[in-house]
C-alpha cells in the first residue's frame, strides 16, 4: 500500500514507508498515527491526505505525536487547510501511547494561524479573530454532500448500464457499495441493503421523474472532484517534485 | 486570425495580463507566494518547450507581450483584465492604468477592463466614473478574494456591490468578469462558491457575468446557475491549459460546459502571462472529443470553436468581425443575452 501511496503522488519521506509497515514495538506508536491519518481526509477532494502525499513526517518523542503537512499551494483555502490540521491532530491524538499532538502545517500563508489555533483548540473562528461568521461544520456537510452525491452517480451509471430500474432499486442490488455506504453513514443518511439505491440529501428517495437531473448534476459534480483531484496531485508533484 | 485546413478563426483572448510580479515589487511573502503559485500553474500545466525561466515568468516586456499575443499568437483583440492585489505588490499586480498605458501605444489591439472593490464605498463609486470615462469600459474584472487590509474578501451580493452593479448598468458597464479565489468573508464559507453570481445574475439581466475559470474548482455549481441565469458567461482560463495535460478532463469540462450552457456563452483565454495564447489555439482547433466520451458529448465542429475562439466574446463586446470570418447568420444567436438552458437528458447509459 505504502508503495503505491508514493508513486501516486510526490513520495512521502523515506523513513515513512517503514514505518508504516508497523509491527516493530521499537517504532513506538509512530504506525498507529500513520494508520490513524489514513482516516483524514482532504475535505474538498474526499482522498486521505496520506494518498495525497500531504503528510511529510510523523514521529513521536516523549510521548508527543510530531506530524508535518504539506500543501499543494501556498494559498489552498484556509479553511480546509484549517480541517486537515484540526482532523489530523484528532486522530494522531486517539493513538494510544500519544499524550499530545504538535501538527505543522508549512509553507502555508496562513499556517501560523492554523498550527497555533488547533493548537489552542478554541476553533477555527477564535484561529481567525474578525475573519469567520462560524465553524467549519456546515462546509464540511456541504462537501460530504457532494462526495456522496458523485459516488451515488458512480454507482448509479454502472447500474443503469446492466439495465437496472434506479428509482426502485435498493442498496443490495448494486455490488462495490463500500464507499458509498461510508459516506452515507457520515452524513447519518440510511446505508443498510433496505436502503433506496438514490437518496437525496435528506435521505428520502430521489423520485423518478427527479432522477436523470439529478444525477446529471452528479456526474458534473463528480467529474469536477476528479478533476481538482489530478489539479491537486500534479500542483503538488510541480511544487515540491515528485 | 488562425487559420487551419480551410477554416478561419477570429480570435479574442478574452483574459490577458500585464503585471509585474518581480520581486521589487512585491511587497511582502504574500507577493512572492502568489506569484510563486501562478508560476506553479504555468509549470504544471505548459508543454516543456513552452515553459519560462522564474525571471522571465514575472515580468514580461512590452515586446514579448505583443509577440507572444499577435505576432506568433493569433489574436486579434485582447482583453486586459486587471488584478489589482495592492496588498501583496507595491504598485499593484496588474492595473487599468498600467494596461492602459500598453494599449494606447497599440491602437487596436486591446480592450481595457477597469475593476472595483465594494469595500472602497462612495469615493471607490467615484473613481469607477473616472475609470470609466478615461478607459471607455466596456467591462470590469472582479476578484472576490482580494485582501484589503484586515479583510480577506467579499461577495458579488453585498450591499455595497449592488450599488457598484448599479452604476456600472448606468455607465454602460455591461460585461462583468468574475473571479473568485481561495479567500472571501466570512473565511469560514466556501471561498470558491458562485451563489452570489446567481444573485446578481438574477437582479441584473441586462448585465453580463463572465465567470472566469468556468467556476473551477467548482465547475458543478457554476454550470447549475449558468443553466439558469441566461446571462452568465463561462470563461475557459486556466481550464484551457488542461487540453496538453490532460486531454481527457479537459474532453469533459468542455463537453460539461456545452451540455449545460451550450457553445454561444463560452469564451477563450489564455490567462497570458500564465499561458500563451499560440499553442493553445493551436491544439484547440486540433482538438476533438473522444471517440469513447462522443456518445455522451458528441463533437466538437469548426462552428463551436469559431463561437469559443472568438465570436462569443465579439458579440460581448461590440467588436466588429471581419465579413469572411463571421457564421452565417442562422446561426448566430438573436439576443447577445446567450443560448437557453440546454435541455435535460436522460442519465448516460
Amino acid at each position: 500500500m505504502s508503495a503505491t501511496t508514493a508513486s501516486r503522488a510526490a513520495s512521502p519521506p523515506s523513513g515513512a514507508d517503514a514505518a508504516r509497515a508497523g509491527g516493530n514495538p521499537a517504532a513506538g506508536p509512530v504506525p498507529a498515527i500513520w494508520r490513524a491519518l489514513d482516516a483524514v481526509v482532504d475535505p474538498e477532494l474526499d482522498e486521505p491526505v496520506t494518498e495525497l502525499g500531504f503528510v511529510t513526517a510523523v514521529s513521536v518523542e516523549d510521548r508527543v505525536a510530531h506530524i508535518r503537512l504539506r500543501l499543494p499551494t501556498y494559498f489552498c483555502a484556509p479553511n480546509f487547510a484549517y480541517l486537515m490540521v484540526a482532523d489530523a491532530y484528532e486522530a494522531a491524538r486517539a493513538v494510544p501511547g500519544v499524550d499530545a499532538v504538535d501538527v505543522r502545517l508549512e509553507d502555508h500563508f496562513a499556517a501560523d494561524e492554523i498550527n497555533d489555533g488547533v493548537a489552542a483548540g478554541d476553533g477555527f473562528a477564535a484561529a481567525f479573530p474578525g475573519l469567520a461568521a462560524g465553524e467549519l461544520e456546515e462546509l464540511r456537510i456541504t462537501f460530504w454532500r457532494k462526495a456522496h452525491a458523485a459516488e451515488q452517480e458512480r454507482v448509479a451509471s454502472r447500474l443503469a448500464r446492466d439495465g437496472v430500474d434506479l428509482a426502485t432499486a435498493r442498496l443490495r442490488d448494486a455490488p462495490d457499495t463500500a464507499r458509498l455506504r461510508r459516506r452515507r453513514e457520515r452524513l447519518g443518511l440510511p446505508a443498510g441493503d433496505d436502503a433506496p439505491l438514490l437518496v437525496g440529501d435528506d435521505g428520502a428517495p430521489i423520485p423518478a421523474d427527479a432522477l436523470p437531473l439529478r444525477l446529471r448534476l452528479a456526474r458534473t459534480t463528480r467529474i469536477s472532484i476528479e478533476g481538482n483531484s489530478g489539479f491537486c496531485r500534479g500542483l503538488l508533484s510541480t511544487r515540491y517534485g515528485g | 486570425m488562425y487559420s487551419k485546413d480551410g477554416q478561419d478563426y477570429f480570435v479574442v483572448d478574452s483574459h490577458i495580463h500585464f503585471w509585474d510580479g518581480t520581486p521589487a515589487n512585491q511587497a511582502n511573502r504574500y507577493g512572492e507566494g502568489f506569484l510563486n503559485c501562478f508560476y506553479d500553474y504555468h509549470r504544471n500545466l505548459s508543454p516543456e518547450d513552452r515553459v519560462w525561466s522564474l525571471e522571465h515568468f514575472q515580468r514580461q516586456t512590452e515586446e514579448q507581450v505583443m509577440h507572444d499575443l499577435f505576432e506568433e499568437g493569433y489574436v486579434d483583440k485582447a482583453i486586459f483584465q486587471p488584478t489589482y492585489l495592492t496588498d501583496f505588490f507595491v504598485n499593484g499586480f496588474n492595473t487599468t492604468e498600467q494596461d492602459g498605458a500598453l494599449a494606447e501605444r497599440h491602437p487596436g489591439r486591446f480592450i481595457v477592463n477597469g475593476s472595483w472593490d465594494p469595500r472602497d464605498g462612495e469615493a471607490g463609486l467615484g473613481r469607477l466614473e473616472q475609470l470609466a470615462e478615461r478607459w471607455n469600459l466596456q467591462g470590469v474584472k472582479l476578484y472576490t478574494a482580494e485582501w484589503k487590509g484586515d479583510s480577506k474578501g467579499w461577495k458579488l451580493s453585498d450591499p455595497w456591490s449592488y450599488r457598484y452593479l448599479e452604476r456600472c448598468q448606468q455607465l454602460g458597464i455591461r460585461n462583468i468578469h468574475v473571479h473568485k479565489g481561495p479567500t472571501i468573508y466570512p473565511l469560514n464559507r466556501d471561498a470558491f462558491d458562485v451563489a452570489d453570481v446567481d444573485d446578481v445574475a438574477s437582479a441584473f439581466p441586462q448585465l453580463r457575468f463572465i465567470v472566469e475559470h468556468c467556476g473551477l474548482p467548482r465547475l458543478e455549481d457554476f454550470c447549475w446557475i449558468a443553466t439558469q441565469e441566461p446571462n452568465v458567461y463561462g470563461g475557459l482560463a486556466v481550464a484551457m491549459p488542461f487540453i496538453h495535460s490532460r486531454p481527457r478532463y479537459f474532453a469533459q469540462v468542455l463537453g460539461e460546459l456545452l451540455y449545460w450552457i451550450g457553445a454561444d456563452r463560452i469564451t477563450f483565454a489564455s490567462d497570458y502571462a500564465i499561458w500563451t495564447p499560440k499553442w493553445l489555439i493551436e491544439r484547440f482547433v486540433d482538438f476533438q472529443i473522444p471517440e469513447d466520451m462522443q456518445s455522451e458529448y458528441g463533437v466538437l465542429t469548426p462552428e463551436i470553436k469559431k463561437k469559443i475562439l472568438g465570436l462569443n466574446a465579439a458579440r460581448l463586446y461590440d467588436l466588429d468581425v471581419p465579413a469572411g470570418l463571421r457564421l452565417p447568420s442562422a446561426t448566430e444567436p438573436d439576443e447577445a443575452i446567450g443560448s437557453e438552458p440546454a435541455p435535460v437528458a436522460p442519465v448516460a447509459p
